[in-house]
């Protein structure tokens, strides 16, 4: 076993080999050098067991068709054609949107974005240190955020509408800015010495808490117009023939209503966690010293709690673009597919059998995750981390 | 008039301050508890009374009744309700303590230790996996062609392996472990129940386990990285002079300070394994069904069934809340003060 170890210690680790002693102490020795291959090495290979198979064998599916034949099943191989038809043929308006002709109001807005890529990439390239690595990376978020510009702003406005990854990026991108700010602001009230904060916190955690099939299936009931608690608040409104599935942004924001309800805890009960294990001593000094509670928050809480802060956005934005039971659930997509994200859209695939297109739509959702997940974790987390 | 807007020390707000938090804190549980009262209403409900349009206040507005918790807890649908709830109370907690024991060991080694795996090996790894595809392809079966793909590992690790000077860091290791998740679960329900099959684990409680503990790892340890890191190594520094082996650092300080981070962390395992819907829909066929299924299959062909659905939320929801109030108490400050003093 102790070869094993050290072998690994060997190929995993850079520290450097202590002096042999012999004996009983070798064995010691061995089992403690080897202590960073035992910590982390269980959770390696649990994450391989059930990732490498998956990821393979869906990318595969994703390059097929998948058809039901006699005793089971069979997969053609057809190549790009599932994604071909997501960006190109019949799926196009429902994956990127039904683009609008372009309007003046479309070139400023693409143009800034353009220009400010540019400004980008210019500050980098004028920076002292270019790496080869960090040059490519660059240029391919500017690709990806100008594509991803120019799509957007082509389906949201006169006559465009918008496919299902622009939906996606607004439940996204909206969900966790509100998600965020609520759940700070509570958890800094809560952790006051108020009477009562105990009921508070242990209430502000209840809607994690629910199934998130039931949690959509609460909010249809909620978000009736006719027999749901809030009829008397729209007729009194004259909205009473109003309903919020029939208009897409009407429905959207439901959907967001639910998201931020749902989802609000966990930022909170993580934040409440990092504000208490927060050590008092320089808080304790600074009010000493003066300082006013906007200058304590600025320059003592901030920087601590920016870690967690910046782990669970990060959590957050990865399990937010999986977003499906509530548009599932709550609008069924509609109306027509304005409400659908990527990951409804390939359920919807999926249950008509349509494997390939499925997964093609799941593997997409991938590199977007990852493109975001990666522009975050680079450019965001270390420099912010990095500065304080 | 002044000592209205000063607060006494730090933490205890001012009076004025005090009223405003709590016209904020009772706004926000008002959102929030409004929702769930109208699912306890409802529940008392029969399908009538909730078609008719809103009855807000039982007694009042409607003649509650008992139907809905009779058909749950006693009636036709007790045996599937008892058998789910079963399952969901074993799988759930089991899941939760080991993911969060296998993710705090990786938290406090990523934290900690310095890492730098050689890209040879990555690339010797991913070349035996598709080494591995591509003898399986030619028709010999998976245990062999595994076995074949970890010898030639093995013989390129030894040789090639070591060659390459590149290497990455622990923050890549970190980012190819929440990467992990970002694959929508539609995409890899497929892939998994085939690796089940093989295994004969299908239907069986080991399935959901196995599975739910891969799927939270990455969430545990990226949360516990950051709880991890901000215990002041000091601590650690002093141990470790006094002859402390890392075991028996990790079990004696580190992990005791970072119980409120294991807390909030076993606290959200907890509730994501007790929710999951979509993997126990296709890992279990009867035995082993959990009940976020029951609720699912409520939504039957005469239109979803309101009153049992929301029955089923509420008796869902009611062990978690409880673990939840007996937890709370240990996310309290002052864990971490005096610590580093003298």
């Amino acid at each position: 076993m102790g070869w094993v170890l050290s072998f690994l210690v060997d190929t995993m680790t850079s520290e450097t080999k202590a002096p042999q002693p012999s004996g009983l102490h070798t064995v010691i020795a061995t089992v403690e050098r080897a202590a960073g291959s035992v910590f982390i090495l269980p959770s390696v290979l649990a994450l391989l067991f059930l990732s490498v198979f998956p990821l393979i064998a869906s990318l595969y599916v994703s390059l097929a068709r998948f058809n039901i034949a006699k005793g089971g099943f069979t997969l053609t191989f057809v190549g790009l054609d599932n994604y071909k038809k997501l960006f190109l043929g019949t799926d196009q308006t429902h994956f990127l949107g039904a683009f609008a002709p372009s309007t003046p109001l479309t070139w400023v807005v693409f143009g800034g974005a353009v220009l400010a890529l540019a400004i980008f990439l210019a500050r980098y390239l004028l920076n002292a240190r270019v790496a080869i690595g960090g040059l490519i990376g660059r240029i391919l978020l500017i690709l990806v955020l100008g594509a991803l510009t120019w799509m957007f702003v082509h389906t949201l406005w006169n006559g465009g509408r918008l496919g299902s990854i622009s939906v996606t990026l607004v439940y996204v991108f909206v969900g966790i800015f509100f998600q965020y700010i609520l759940g700070l602001g509570m958890a800094m009230l809560t952790v006051q010495r108020l009477p009562g904060r105990r009921f508070f916190r242990v209430v502000f955690l209840l809607p994690m808490m629910i199934t998130p099939v039931g949690v959509a299936y609460m909010f249809r009931m909620l978000t009736d117009t006719s027999k749901g608690p809030f009829t008397p608040v729209w007729q009194a409104l004259g909205l009473i023939n109003f309903s919020w599935v029939n208009n897409a942004w009407g429905a959207r924001t439901a959907i967001l209503i639910a998201d931020i309800w749902q989802w609000t805890p966990f930022m909170f009960i993580v934040l409440v966690a990092a504000l208490e294990s927060q050590p008092v001593e320089p808080i304790e000094a600074a009010t000493v010293d003066g300082a006013n509670p906007w200058q304590i928050f600025r320059y003592i809480t901030w920087p601590a709690i920016l870690p967690v802060s910046m782990t669970l956005i990060l959590i957050r934005l990865i399990e937010a673009f999986k977003i499906v039971d509530l548009p599932n659930v709550m609008t069924n997509g509609g109306p027509g597919t304005a409400t659908e994200s990527l990951t409804l859209q390939a359920f919807v695939n999926w249950r008509a059998l349509d494997l390939g297109g499925s997964s093609a739509v799941a593997y997409i959702l991938l590199f977007l995750v990852t493109f975001f997940g990666m522009i975050f974790v680079n450019l965001i987390r270390h420099r912010t981390i990095e500065t304080l | 008039m002044k000592r209205w807007f000063q607060s006494k020390s730090i933490n205890t707000p001012s009076p004025v301050g005090a009223v405003l938090s709590y016209v904020i804190l009772g706004i926000w549980a008002f959102v929030i508890l409004f929702p769930l009262y109208w699912l306890v209403v409802t529940s008392f409900k029969i399908s009538s009374q909730v078609a008719e349009g809103p009855f807000y206040i039982p007694f009042v507005d409607f003649k509650p009744s008992l139907d809905a918790w009779k058909y749950i807890l006693v009636g036709d649908l007790s045996h599937d309700t008892l058998r789910n709830f079963s399952n969901t109370i074993i799988v759930a907690p089991i899941s939760a303590l080991l993911a969060l024991a296998l993710g705090t060991t990786a938290a406090y080694a990523l934290a900690r230790f310095e890492y730098r795996p050689r890209v040879g090996v990555i690339l010797a790894f991913i070349g035996c996996v598709a080494l591995s595809i591509l003898v399986m392809y030619l028709g010999v079966p998976w245990q062999i062609a595994l076995v074949i793909a970890a010898a030639v590992f093995i013989i390129l690790l030894q040789t090639i392996g070591r060659r390459f000077k590149r290497a990455l860091g622990n923050n890549d290791i970190a980012f190819w472990m929440i990467s992990q998740r970002m694959l929508p679960p539609i995409a890899v329900v497929i892939p998994i129940y085939i690796i089940f099959q093989h295994l004969h684990l299908l239907d069986t409680r080991a399935a959901l386990i196995i599975t739910y503990v891969t799927s939270n790892l990455p969430i545990v340890i990226w949360l516990m990285r950051d709880y991890v890191s901000t215990i002041p190594i000091e601590l650690e520094e002093c141990a470790s002079i006094d002859g402390a082996s890392r075991y028996r650092i990790f079990w004696s300080i580190v992990l005791p300070l970072a119980v409120p981070g294991l807390i909030a962390t076993f606290l959200f395992v907890l509730v994501f394994t007790w929710n999951e819907y979509l993997l126990a829909l296709f890992l279990s066929s009867a035995k082993v069904q959990t009940l976020p299924l029951t609720i699912a299959a409520q939504n039957a062909t005469r239109g979803p069934q309101w009153w049992n659905m929301s029955v089923l939320i509420l008796i869902m929801i009611v062990p978690v809340i409880v673990i939840a109030i007996v937890l709370e108490r240990y996310i309290t400050r002052g864990l971490l003060i005096g610590a580093v003093k003298g």
